[in-house]
């Protein structure tokens, strides 16, 4: 034990604490407060509906995002409508289902290991399995096997190459842990009263799960899907390595279209050594961080308005 | 005799949770549904399996180039397969790199992470948590290229302020002068981008401790200091390294901050100031074009992803093995 302090000593270290968490605290905030303002000053002057309907050009002046906002609508999508069903499908198989087997306990170490992945890795991963399939269909970029017109929206070829549904595929590969871990949460609240009630009533399984328990976890549910969806919104890197083009003059097409999303964009415009085409991307932020914090809000409120208390 | 209890099937209209189906369909269809959920959950093994295959198949490729071997790749020193006549292949360089810009990172997201979260936890009222969570979480939720575009155009020009001051400090072989990419301004754009993971989790940590314990500290006269620094901090330990090491593995397998601030120059140095590279830079401008499909040095890129895989699966399994074993059970 240390040696008795007096109480003006103990006092005094409790006061300095104190000083020392709202330090530490407000330097938390003035970080976000800095960060947003330098890049609204610097992206402010290009930011006008030009910007948001122009394509890549070479001269800063002329370029814009709608490129890359429409390659990130269509990667977002495809994601969101793989990972949700299966993320959802693995949580409710997890939490509902399985008995507390080795297979079920190995299954949850490695969603906890796969949300630790690093993010470029799974763009590894999504290079070779969607953007080249192992080699399986021929190597390079010409496709092994095509189906239909390539100007038309249900082209399709194998391997995907660098395309909109490799992108999306490998995004959903980064989000899914985050999706099932989110929704195990969710349906983990909900209290196991709910589900005895209903199977007392002779509901089997599933009726429990389809009737009572998933209805009630819908909102945590959503709140975490829609984190997950706007991680992926954010994410480049696995993009970067699965490979997306960088000077494009048309909006993705069909599944197959070459693609840029935001984030790389800024990434691009970031690394040029021109000053025009940081303003650029501080202006591509500015458009990024309004979807974000849309997306933020609707969790925000989904969370406040719809989660109503059980028991 | 049947083995199914025929008085279950009139209870089920009760529930109404569907049609009356009889008790052959409504079998089948649960074992359908039950089937295709298991389906789902497989899918997770299956990703990490394939994630090993890749890794471990392209890591072999590489070292079956002529000029590469495992006694380089973990013996020298010397990382520059893009530039030169000789190629070398060593992967401390880029260890290092890594190591020192999350070394940076940490030293401020550790200490700033877990002192918010004792006063979000221990000290502030609902008022105060009611603005800072919010700012927390949209930190959280900023894209990390953004952070790389921060560090780029703000932070290294602040640094760069400080150039004549600090002039004739460090060695004449390694100056601290910033110049326009340094590991200092990534460090620092990193720490930022861990400071929320760091904090929520140790929050989470902190208000698991039941308040039984901090009653019992504050009736044996301890102050809000004493109750949260010596009795909340060490019980909640466990939960708080665990987030530590999360945080950390984070930021090691961070690209986009990286690729953009710190640079592209491997080598072994641990001054700030310096230009580096990190694992995931250099895989950063590999995948990004700057080497043709097929080559060794596109090949190197592939263990250089196996390392950082390795490294990152690491820390995961550490902090999971920590939360299990030392976790303190109160109740």
């Amino acid at each position: 034990m240390a040696a008795a302090r007096s109480a003006s000593t103990r006092l005094f270290q409790n006061r300095a604490f104190l000083w020392l968490c709202l330090l530490a605290t407000n330097l938390a905030v003035l970080a976000l407060a800095i960060l947003v303002v330098s890049i609204l000053w610097q992206g402010w002057g290009t930011l006008d509906w030009d910007f948001l309907r122009s394509t890549a050009s070479r001269k800063p002046e002329n370029a814009g995002i709608i490129v890359p906002l429409w390659g990130s609508v269509w990667v977002c999508a495809i994601c969101g409508l793989v990972a949700l069903p299966l993320g959802v499908g693995t949580a409710i198989y997890l939490e509902e289902f399985a008995r507390r087997t080795r297979f079920t306990r190995i299954v949850q170490t490695n969603i906890l290991n796969l949300a630790g992945v690093p993010s470029i890795v799974y763009g590894i991963l999504g290079l070779t399995a969607f953007a080249r399939m192992f080699g399986a269909f021929g190597s390079g970029a010409d496709a092994g096997i095509e189906l239909g017109d390539p100007e038309s929206l249900f082209y399709l070829r194998l391997p995907f190459g660098s395309s909109v549904l490799a992108g999306g595929l490998t995004l959903m590969l980064v989000i899914l842990p985050i999706v099932i871990i989110s929704t195990q949460e969710a349906l983990r609240a909900i209290p196991p009263s709910l589900r005895a009630g209903a199977l007392a009533l002779g509901a089997t399984t599933w009726q429990t799960v389809w009737g009572m328990t998933l209805p009630a976890a819908v909102p945590g549910i959503m709140t975490g899907s829609i984190l997950a969806m706007s991680r992926a919104i954010g994410e480049s890197a696995p993009l970067l390595v699965v490979g997306s083009a960088l000077f494009l003059l048309a909006t993705p097409n069909n599944l197959m279209s070459d693609f840029s999303v935001l984030p790389l964009q800024i990434f691009n415009w970031a690394q040029r050594p021109q000053a025009g085409f940081h303003d650029l991307a501080a202006s591509a932020i500015v458009v990024q961080l309004v979807v974000l914090l849309a997306f933020n809000g609707v969790a925000v409120f989904i969370r406040q308005k719809l989660q109503k208390p059980l028991l | 005799m049947t083995t199914a209890p025929s008085n279950l099937t009139p209870m089920t209209d009760l529930t109404r949770l569907g049609r009356p189906k009889s008790v052959a369909v409504r079998k089948f269809r649960e074992r359908l549904i039950v089937g295709s959920l298991a389906v789902a959950a497989t899918f997770s093994i299956f990703v990490t399996t394939t994630i090993l295959v890749v890794l471990a198949r392209e890591t072999i490729l590489f070292f079956r180039f002529p000029d590469v071997s495992l006694g380089e790749f973990f013996g020298s020193l010397e990382w520059n397969p893009l530039l030169g006549a000789e190629k070398h292949f060593g992967i401390w360089p880029l260890v290092s790199g890594t190591l020192l810009v999350t070394v940076i990172a940490a030293s401020l997201a550790l200490p700033l992470g877990l002192i918010t979260a004792i006063y979000l936890s221990e000290y502030a009222g609902s008022r105060v948590r009611a603005v800072l969570k919010p700012a927390l979480e949209i930190l959280a939720g900023i894209p990390t290229v953004v952070y790389g575009f921060f560090a780029l155009m703000f932070i290294t020009p602040v640094l760069q302020k400080l150039n004549p001051t600090l002039e004739g400090i460090g060695t004449p072989e390694s100056p601290i002068s910033f110049g326009g990419y340094n590991a200092l301004s990534a460090g620092i754009a990193m720490g930022i981008m861990i400071l929320p993971i760091v904090c929520s989790l140790s929050e989470d940590a902190l208000r698991a401790v039941p308040r039984s314990l901090r009653d019992g500290a504050f009736a044996l006269g301890g102050t809000r200091f004493d109750v949260s620094v010596k009795v909340v901090v060490p019980a909640a330990l466990s939960g708080i390294v665990a987030a530590f090491l999360l945080a950390i593995s984070r930021a090691i397998g961070e690209t986009m901050i990286v690729a953009l601030a710190a640079g592209g120059m491997a080598r072994l140095t641990a001054n700030p100031a310096a230009e580096v590279q990190t694992m995931t830079g250099y895989m950063a401008q590999i995948f990004g074009g700057d080497a043709p499909a097929g080559s060794v040095e596109y090949q190197s890129s592939y263990a250089v992803g196996a390392t950082l895989f390795c490294i990152t699966f690491l820390l995961t399994m550490v902090g999971q093995y920590i939360l299990r074993r030392f976790r303190e059970e109160y109740d």
